[in-house]
C-alpha cells in the first residue's frame, strides 16, 4: 500500500483529541496486529482494531467516524490485555464513540429497543450508556 | 452465623432471582449472612473508559461510601458482590480513586450528605470469598457431589479484565474449574472460558450475539460438556435465551443448559429446592441434565 501523509498527525485536532479522551498514546503502536487476531468481535467489523490505529497514525480520522468498527467493539478488554506496549485499545474505541456522542447523538433509540420484558437491566444500562449521550 | 456484606445488583433483584438465591443460601450453608448493602444503587454496568468521565464512577463510589458505614456496623470491610458487572464496576470504581485522588475530589462536589471515602472497602467477587473461606474446607459441606457432571466452566470477560481488577490469571484462570471440582464435578478443558458473549449488543444487535452464542456453546458440546457455569447474568441471558437465534440461523446446533455456579453449589449442598433453584428463569432448562443430583 503507498501513501503520503499530508499533514503531521501529532498535529491533527481530531487525534488529539481522541488521545486526550482515551488517555492513550496512539502513536506507540507498532502494528503487530495482536489485537486483531485476539479480537472476538474482528469478524463483524469492517475496519479491524490494528487499522484503526493505522488510520490514526495516519491523521485520517474521518473513515473511523463512519466506521461501524467503535460500535461493534464489546469493551471486552481482550485486546487491552494482550497489547504488548499496553494500549487500552477498548478505551480508544470509546474515544472514538464519544466524539460523536458528545454531539448529542444516539446510536442507539431506548424507545425502539424490543424485548424490554426479558432483557436483564445490566443489558439495557450497558447498552445505553455506551451507546447514548 | 457470620455476617458479610453483600452487593446484589439491579439483575438479581428480576432477572436473576436463580442467582441470587443460590448465592445467599450457599453462603448460609458456609456459616455467612450475606447482609444486602443498605441503600444500595445501581453500578452503570460497565465502566467509563474516557479520562474526563466521572459519571460512571460517582454512583459506584456513594456504594462504597455506604459500604464503609456499613462495615463499621458489621465488622469486616469485605463486600461481596455476586454479579460480574457489579463486582467489576466497584472494583474499577475502588481502584480509580485511590489512583486518581483529584477524581475524588471532583466527585464530592457532586455528593452532598455523603463522608469521605477512606479506601479500605475490599470489593471482592463471591469466587474470591469462597477461595478465601478454603476450597478444602467446602468438600465438608458437600453433601451431594455432582459426580459424573461435566461441566464447561465460562468466565467472560469481567472477571479477568482488564487486568487490575483480574480474579485469576487472565489468560488461564482456574478458580472456577478448583471450586466446582469440589463440588464433585467433573471438569472439561474449556478453551473459550474467557472469550466476549457479545454482552451489551444483546440489546441492539442480537445476532452477533447469536453468532457468538453459536460458538460458545457449540465448543462447549465439542469438549464434551453437559452444562456451562458462569457467574455474570449478562452472559447467562446471552448464552441461554439467544440459543434461539443460534438454532434458528444453524439447524445442527444442539442446546445446551446453562447454570450460575451458584446454583451447582446450593445442590451440591443438598438445597435444591425451587425457592432457590428457580429453573423457572432460564430459557433451556436444566433440569433434564441435572435430575440425578435433584
Amino acid at each position: 500500500m503507498k501513501y503520503t501523509i499530508k499533514e503531521d498527525p501529532h498535529k491533527n485536532e481530531d487525534v488529539q483529541e481522541i488521545m486526550a479522551i482515551s488517555g492513550q498514546n496512539i502513536f506507540s503502536c507498532f502494528q503487530c496486529g495482536r489485537c486483531s487476531s485476539s479480537c472476538p468481535m474482528a469478524e463483524f467489523m469492517d475496519i479491524l482494531p490494528n487499522q484503526v490505529f493505522m488510520l490514526l497514525q495516519e491523521g485520517n480520522v474521518e473513515p473511523l467516524m463512519t466506521a461501524k468498527t467503535p460500535w461493534i467493539c464489546a469493551a471486552c478488554f481482550t485486546c487491552t490485555v494482550r497489547c504488548p506496549v499496553g494500549l487500552d485499545l477498548a478505551a480508544v474505541m470509546e474515544a472514538i464513540r464519544e466524539k460523536q456522542l458528545r454531539k448529542n447523538y444516539d446510536y442507539v433509540d431506548p424507545y425502539k429497543v424490543e424485548e424490554r420484558d426479558i432483557l436483564p437491566p445490566i443489558a439495557m444500562v450497558s447498552n445505553f450508556r455506551k451507546f447514548t449521550p | 452465623m457470620k455476617k458479610i456484606m453483600f452487593y446484589p445488583g439491579c439483575t438479581l433483584k428480576g432477572v436473576a432471582k436463580n442467582l441470587e438465591d443460590s448465592t445467599i443460601e450457599s453462603a448460609r450453608v458456609l456459616g455467612y449472612e450475606l447482609m444486602e448493602l443498605p441503600n444500595w444503587t445501581c453500578c452503570g454496568a460497565v465502566y467509563g473508559l474516557a479520562q474526563d468521565s466521572v459519571k460512571f464512577t460517582i454512583a459506584n463510589v456513594r456504594n462504597l461510601i455506604r459500604a464503609q458505614e456499613y462495615s463499621k456496623e458489621i465488622g469486616d470491610n469485605r463486600l461481596i458482590a455476586v454479579c460480574s458487572m457489579c463486582y467489576n464496576n466497584l472494583k474499577r470504581a475502588h481502584i480509580d480513586v485511590m489512583k486518581n485522588r483529584d477524581k475524588l475530589k471532583t466527585l464530592k462536589l457532586f455528593m452532598d450528605e455523603e463522608s469521605e471515602y477512606e479506601g479500605h472497602i475490599n470489593v471482592q467477587h463471591y469466587l474470591q470469598f469462597l477461595k478465601e473461606f478454603g476450597f478444602e474446607k467446602i468438600k465438608n459441606y458437600v453433601k451431594k457431589p455432582l459426580k459424573g457432571l461435566k461441566v464447561a466452566p465460562y468466565y467472560g470477560c469481567l472477571l479477568l479484565r482488564p487486568r487490575e481488577v483480574a480474579i485469576d490469571d487472565v489468560e488461564d484462570p482456574h478458580i472456577l474449574e478448583n471450586l466446582l471440582r469440589v463440588l464433585g464435578a467433573e471438569v472439561v478443558d474449556y478453551p473459550l472460558k474467557n472469550e466476549c458473549c457479545g454482552s451489551y449488543h444483546t440489546v441492539d444487535k442480537k445476532e452477533i450475539v447469536g453468532e457468538r452464542t453459536y460458538k460458545l456453546v457449540s465448543v462447549a458440546h465439542d469438549v464434551g460438556a453437559d452444562v456451562i457455569a458462569t457467574s455474570c447474568p449478562l452472559c447467562f441471558f446471552n448464552l441461554d435465551r439467544r440459543q434461539e437465534i443460534a438454532k434458528a440461523k444453524h439447524p445442527r446446533f444442539e442446546n445446551m443448559p446453562i447454570v450460575y455456579f451458584t446454583q451447582l453449589m446450593a445442590i451440591a449442598f443438598g438445597k435444591n429446592s425451587d425457592d432457590v433453584l428457580h429453573f423457572d428463569r432460564h430459557y433451556i432448562s436444566p433440569k433434564e441434565v441435572l435430575a440425578p443430583w435433584l
